[in-house]
């Protein structure tokens, strides 16, 4: 077992430095001369020199690879080229609200979406099941941008049954209060593909041969459903759910636009607008390592599910 | 006789993957009503391009926020106050004080204040030419600007046609879509077909390569790039879209080719000698190309998504294209006003589009490969 993580993590290793490479390459070459960005309109070459001296690509690109190798390491990527803030400031006030409202609305959206996947793949060919997969693709055919526009406009702005947007201060009024409604845009806005690729899953278990020998034993069908058919479902599910959990720390990039939600979405949104490079490295370069670790915890997770999983 | 019969028999072939699949599609309702809707959306781009239709999009042909004509120009009020706001400037516009001569309080003191005896050479305005100029051409404009109070699908802010509009719109976002998944198609067939035959290292390294791409979360991959491009612009966006979206095609087609590469039809192209590249492309590409136009219908609409955030986000096409994206992000703040026809204009093209296009992959599939359920 340790033998295992330890082999995986070594095998991320050269994943790693493609990313750092992707990213610098992208930054350095693509991406121009950044104290030309930096300096603005008004700037004499003395100034442009002074701002290459202090970002260190007046320097060879070995060293700015080494210096940028270095600020991952230690994380410390420097001060936000638009705020002055430091980088590592910027992720740990934002992370907070990105989490209020990420963490609640995977669980209520997981949840929903195996009920609802589980009752049309029980009534499979009925009538519900047809008219639930028709609202799914119709529904997944709109647009998240018109679900929060329309929303957030009737629900919040014409009946004034939740704040249009806005952040506050305490968890409790954070959580109740202002992510509410952000909460039931991303569920209504995931539950529909969420519930066509569960449906999926648990058509491949509920034919399978094990199920009618479980009926025949004369099980429940409660019993059959959820304990012999979920528990073999669960390693796909697992799987599109730990898919997901890196996002949690990106945030949901339209729906914290939408909502003013001071979040790591919202924030990347800004520094992509801005050219704020610091910031967006940053966020891509340990983006890409939590993927990494997620990885390995879903193998891991595989193993606690299905004893079968062998762990090479 | 019968030598005629087993001859004919013998050069009847037998129908291959693309007739039979044909065959099967073809009793497929929803899947044929899906690719006629398709069909329309392609049709009206190639109008919209080659401008056949929708070329005038951009004039200002009705009211500021002319209501649809099925509405009626709205409430009593409302259509006071539209039909009342218009009148007067257009009025203003036409009249002779909207091109006021700057010089002419001057020229007129320097007339009065000389002397009588040298009047017979006459001070000539410098602006003359100009001014006429200006006279006419608003004159000429305000002739034929006579604006509706209402278009068939309303108006935007500016008064321009939203039907004319939306379908400007559907050239850019479907252009978009279309031809980044061909780049995104072209590159992952390549790429998977050149890891999966011809395995070890030139394996390792495009899976490698495909670890590094899909360990950063794909919005954020874009968002990166277009903060690096700083430019916006249809090429770019297909450029960002294509380049960071062959990820799944390559997994997919590397798989088909590692399970081709040992079947004997391969291994008889060997024989007689066919290089690596005839190999690949020539014998195995047509056995696989049914799993390309499936990832490929499947990218369109994933692509097009993306082109409608992207664009309301601002990253995405030029200020001066119109797309399904920007549509929506004009009619974000037209909504708080009540008008709802360019939100709804958008929102529906692109739903159709989008659901037939999901219909017809799923047509697809089961019809290319009927082994699949």
């Amino acid at each position: 077992m340790l033998a295992y993580v330890v082999r995986r993590l070594w095998q991320t290793v050269p994943t790693l430095l493609g990313v750092v490479l992707l990213v610098f390459f992208l930054f350095t070459w693509v991406g121009g001369d950044p104290a030309y960005l930096l300096a603005g309109k008004i700037s004499n070459p003395e100034q442009i020199d002074n701002i290459r001296r202090q970002l260190g690509i007046d320097q060879p690109i070995y060293v700015q690879l080494w210096i940028f190798i270095k600020q991952i390491v230690s994380g410390d990527f420097g001060v936000s080229w638009a705020t002055n803030e430091q980088v590592s400031d910027i992720f740990l006030t934002r992370l907070g609200p990105s989490l209020t409202v990420l963490v609640p609305l995977l669980v209520v959206d997981t949840l929903l979406a195996i009920a609802a996947a589980m009752l049309v793949a029980y009534l499979r060919g009925s009538l519900t099941d047809r008219m639930v997969m028709i609202g799914c693709t119709v529904g997944q055919s709109i647009s998240i941008l018109v679900y929060i526009i329309v929303f957030q406009y009737l629900l919040a702005y014409r009946l004034g049954w939740f704040p249009v947007q806005g952040w506050g201060n305490s968890f409790a009024e954070n959580l109740f209060t202002f992510s509410l409604l952000p909460i039931i845009v991303g569920v209504i806005v995931s539950l529909a593909p969420d519930t066509r690729l569960y449906r999926t899953f648990f058509l491949d278990e509920i034919n399978q041969d094990y199920v009618r020998t479980a009926r025949a034993k004369g099980m429940s069908e409660t019993r059959v459903i959820w304990v012999h058919v979920m528990r073999n479902a669960s390693i796909p599910i697992i799987t599109n759910v730990m898919i997901q959990l890196p996002g949690l720390l990106v945030g949901a990039f339209l729906i914290e636009r939408f909502f003013s939600i001071p979040g790591i979405g919202r924030e990347v949104l800004l520094a992509v607008e801005r050219s704020d490079f610091p910031v967006i490295k940053a966020v891509t370069v340990y983006v890409a390592i939590a993927t990494m670790i997620t990885n390995l915890l879903a193998d891991l997770l595989y193993k606690a599910v299905d004893p079968r999983v062998q762990l090479k | 006789m019968s030598r005629a019969m087993t001859t004919a028999t013998s050069h009847a072939e037998s129908p291959g993957l693309w007739v039979l699949a044909w065959r099967r599609f073809r009793h497929d309702r929803v899947g044929l009503v899906s690719f006629d809707i398709v069909l329309f959306f392609v049709a009206l781009m190639a109008a919209s391009w080659t401008g056949l239709i929708a070329s005038d999009w951009a004039r200002e042909v009705g009211v500021s926020n002319a209501p649809p004509t099925f509405t009626g120009p709205k409430v009593a009020s409302a259509r006071l106050e539209h039909a009342a706001a218009p009148e007067p400037l257009r009025r203003d516009k036409s009249d002779e004080s909207a091109a006021v001569d700057p010089l002419a309080g001057v020229l007129a003191e320097i007339r009065a204040s000389r002397p009588p005896a040298a009047a017979d050479t006459e001070i000539v305005d410098p602006l003359a030419d100009v001014l006429a100029e200006i006279r006419g051409r608003s004159g000429s404009a305000s002739a034929d600007e006579t604006r509706a109070a209402t278009l068939i699908f309303g108006g935007d802010k500016w008064g321009r046609d939203v039907l004319k509009k939306t379908i400007k719109g559907t050239e850019t976002s479907m252009f978009v879509g279309l031809a980044a998944a061909a780049l995104a198609a072209l590159l992952g067939t390549v790429f998977g077909a050149l890891a999966g035959y011809y395995g070890r290292w030139i394996d390792d390294f495009f899976n490698w390569f495909y670890s590094v791409f899909t360990s950063i979360p794909y919005l954020l991959l874009i968002l990166s790039i277009a903060a690096v491009l700083n430019q916006k612009g249809t090429m770019t966006v297909i450029l960002i879209l294509g380049l960071t979206g062959w990820t799944g095609i390559f997994r997919l087609i590397r798989a088909e080719y590692m399970k081709h590469k040992v079947r004997e039809y391969v291994q008889a192209a060997d024989a007689i000698g066919a290089s690596h590249m005839r190999r690949m492309f020539v014998h195995i590409f047509p056995n696989v190309s049914h799993v390309v136009l499936v990832q490929l219908s499947l990218h369109v609409v994933l692509f097009i998504k993306s082109e409608v955030v992207l664009s309301f986000l601002g990253f995405g096409v030029g200020v001066d294209t119109v797309s399904w994206g920007s549509m929506l992000n004009e009619a974000q703040t037209e909504l708080l006003l009540g008008n709802w026809w360019q939100l709804a204009a958008a929102t529906a093209a692109m739903a159709m589009l989008v659901t037939a296009f999901g219909l017809l992959t799923d047509a697809w599939r089961d019809a290319l490969d009927p082994k699949l359920k």
